[in-house]
């Protein structure tokens, strides 16, 4: 072991400049710390909706219809009179929750299957087919039928999204499982005994977290993007439900008349998804440079 | 060469039946029972016996995944629910816009996003780089409806060069064909351009270091013929890779597409079958794009040995 490990492992406050500096660098650079502000937001929006001047999303006032922006209606009314500002708040809730939803979900159902693709053979086989099928098809198709045929509720659209993107995840697992799996700790510890599950809990599942916590970033960001184009399809969660996507939906029969109603919702969605893939991005490079010079 | 193709082909073939698979245990396996849902409300227990036994639901599962493939196999695709045409003709009928969406699509991406990635390569870390890698990160998280609805905001309503909606077939007029394609068009490029021109610039750039880069300008070459001549030819195999890998990403897009400028296509066929629970058009239609996907993959790998003659099989 270098002197300059030792140092570190003993002070570890002061890790070394190499080691350091790159977090840094990554964390303090200005599109990062723009894209964590954003999501400061609309985490703030997502939790304190009811705070925020907010009236009741779902309240219909039929005397107030696509009404323009004003002091009681901060972005307009919709087609039934609802407070436009009032969704697009609560909205933010259930993109927050089908992003971290599907972005867990899918971590660890894929971890778990990843594992035991790259380290039993017979798994292997068997599950790297029902894969490579999965991936043949478009994910969005595949979750508007499983939505459609389900019926729509939030849960269907958590597990419909989620199903699509396991695949990544399980390829993304199975590759690092392969490629440590014959290293000589991995080795020692099987002839030490150590029980199989330990042994993948302790030596083989630590190597997949930077890339599983990049590919997670990533997840969450289309999670809330096909979220969105589901509900805008009138195939996701359920028309009683404020989110961006219901919104954009109902807005677009009168987007010649108030293009607000698409763009507010579509505009808030875009940034928190490029913040999502920001930091994302900063993420890879700082976790997992060897895949950041790749793509 | 011949043997390679033969062979992926074949390889193909697990593929796409673990595919038809999916799709039947999907379709089987969700809650909700097809006869009750085309029976609709009303429906008594007699009548929703009578349509189990014509559509073949009341065989045990695994016959009817033999049924169903024994059908595929021979073309048959089924009827629609909703319509009672063949869905063989429905596919025939409705492919011309969405066909003529993905091929301009195609083009205009790699028209644009080659030169981009090629220019951000060149000038990796210069202003250009970052403005080119910036504006793919900004075509990678706007969806592709945001972006189409503010392509119609300002060239179709405020300036009103293209028509809002619609499509007109190549019969009605070139001119009327291009138009009504434009803005759909421009809107589903923008993921495509930045997934394309993103990988480009990192496979050049990668190429770059390489010896051969070195001995290419070392013998004078001009800078141009190292990028075009040598980069490029180099960095194809990833950039091919990603467009194929990206059709799955395109098909996506065209669904969305084709509902917002309401294209008669196969996307919206999607749209409407889910929303009208027509099931054999969902199967089939899931199947098809599956298909296309693994095709075009297909040709994707062979085109490997094309622009690669160092890659054997």
């Amino acid at each position: 072991m270098s002197s300059s490990a030792n140092t570190a492992l003993a002070t570890p406050g002061t890790a070394p400049a190499a080691i350091r500096s790159p977090f840094r660098r990554t964390l303090s650079s200005v599109p990062v710390i723009i894209a964590l502000a954003a999501l400061a937001i609309m985490v703030i929006m997502a939790l304190f909706a009811p705070w925020l001047h907010t009236i009741d999303p779902v309240q219909i006032d039929p005397t107030q219809r696509l009404k323009p922006p004003s002091g009681a209606h901060w972005l307009g009314t919709d087609a039934y009179g609802r407070d436009v500002y009032s969704r697009v708040v609560y909205g933010a809730r259930v993109s927050l929750v089908v992003g971290l939803g599907v972005a867990a979900f899918s971590m660890v159902v894929g971890l778990a299957i990843g594992v035991a693709a790259g380290y039993f053979r017979w798994v292997d086989a068997i599950v790297m087919r029902i894969m490579d099928g999965l991936m043949a098809i478009p994910g969005v198709l595949l979750a508007i039928a499983l939505v459609s045929l389900s019926g729509a509720s939030l849960t269907t659209v958590l597990v419909a999204i989620t199903i699509p993107e396991v695949p990544r995840v399980v390829r993304l697992v199975r590759s690092v499982i392969l490629s440590v799996r014959n290293e000589p700790y991995v080795e020692a510890a099987v002839s030490l005994g150590t029980p199989t599950f330990t042994l993948m809990l302790r030596h083989l599942v630590p190597n997949t977290m930077a890339p599983l916590i990049v590919q997670g970033t990533y997840i969450f960001a289309s999670a809330i993007l096909t979220e969105a184009i589901l509900s805008f399809l009138g195939a996701g969660v359920p028309p009683e439900i404020s989110s961006w996507g219901n919104i954009m939906s109902e807005g677009r029969s009168y987007f010649q008349l108030i293009p607000g109603l698409v763009l507010y919702p579509g505009i808030l969605l875009s940034l928190t998804v490029l913040s999502v893939n920001v930091l994302g991005d900063a993420m890879r490079d700082v976790l997992d440079p060897r895949m950041s010079r790749r793509l | 060469m011949v043997n390679f193709i033969l062979r992926r082909m074949l390889a193909a073939i697990p593929v796409m039946a673990m595919v038809a698979v999916i799709v039947f245990a999907i379709l089987r396996l969700t809650p909700g029972d097809p006869a009750a849902i085309i029976a609709g409300d009303s429906a008594t227990a007699e009548q929703l016996d009578q349509i189990r036994r014509v559509m073949g639901l009341d065989q045990p599962i695994y016959m009817q995944f033999f049924i169903w493939i024994g059908q595929l196999v021979r073309g048959d695709l089924g009827v629609s629910l909703l319509s009672g045409t063949p869905v063989s003709q429905m596919i025939v009928d409705r492919m011309g816009p969405s066909l003529a969406l993905c091929l301009s699509t195609i083009t205009l991406s790699v028209l644009l996003a080659l030169p981009l990635g090629i220019l951000a390569a060149w000038r990796q870390g210069k202003l250009l780089d970052r403005f080119v890698m910036a504006t793919s990160v900004l075509g990678f998280s706007v969806p592709v409806f945001v972006t189409a609805y503010l392509l119609i905001l300002v060239f179709s309503l405020k300036l009103g060069w293209f028509p809002v909606q619609g499509y007109r077939s190549p019969d009605e007029g070139l001119w009327m064909f291009v138009r009504s394609l434009t803005l759909p068009t421009l809107a589903l490029s923008t993921v495509y351009v930045a997934l394309i021109a993103r990988i480009t610039r990192t496979s050049i750039i990668e190429v770059m270091g390489e010896d051969f880069i070195r001995t290419a300008r070392a013998k004078g070459l001009r800078e141009r013929g190292v990028l075009l001549g040598h980069a490029l030819r180099n960095a194809a195999v990833p950039i091919v890779t990603i467009i194929g890998v990206g059709i799955a990403l395109l098909i996506s897009g065209v669904v969305v597409t084709e509902s917002v400028f309401n294209l008669p296509g196969l996307g919206r066929l999607v749209v409407e079958a889910v929303l009208g629970r027509d099931y054999p058009v969902i199967q089939a239609l899931i199947l098809l794009f599956a298909f296309i996907y693994v095709l075009i993959n297909l040709v994707v790998d062979t085109l490997y040995t094309v622009f690669d003659p160092r890659i054997r099989y």
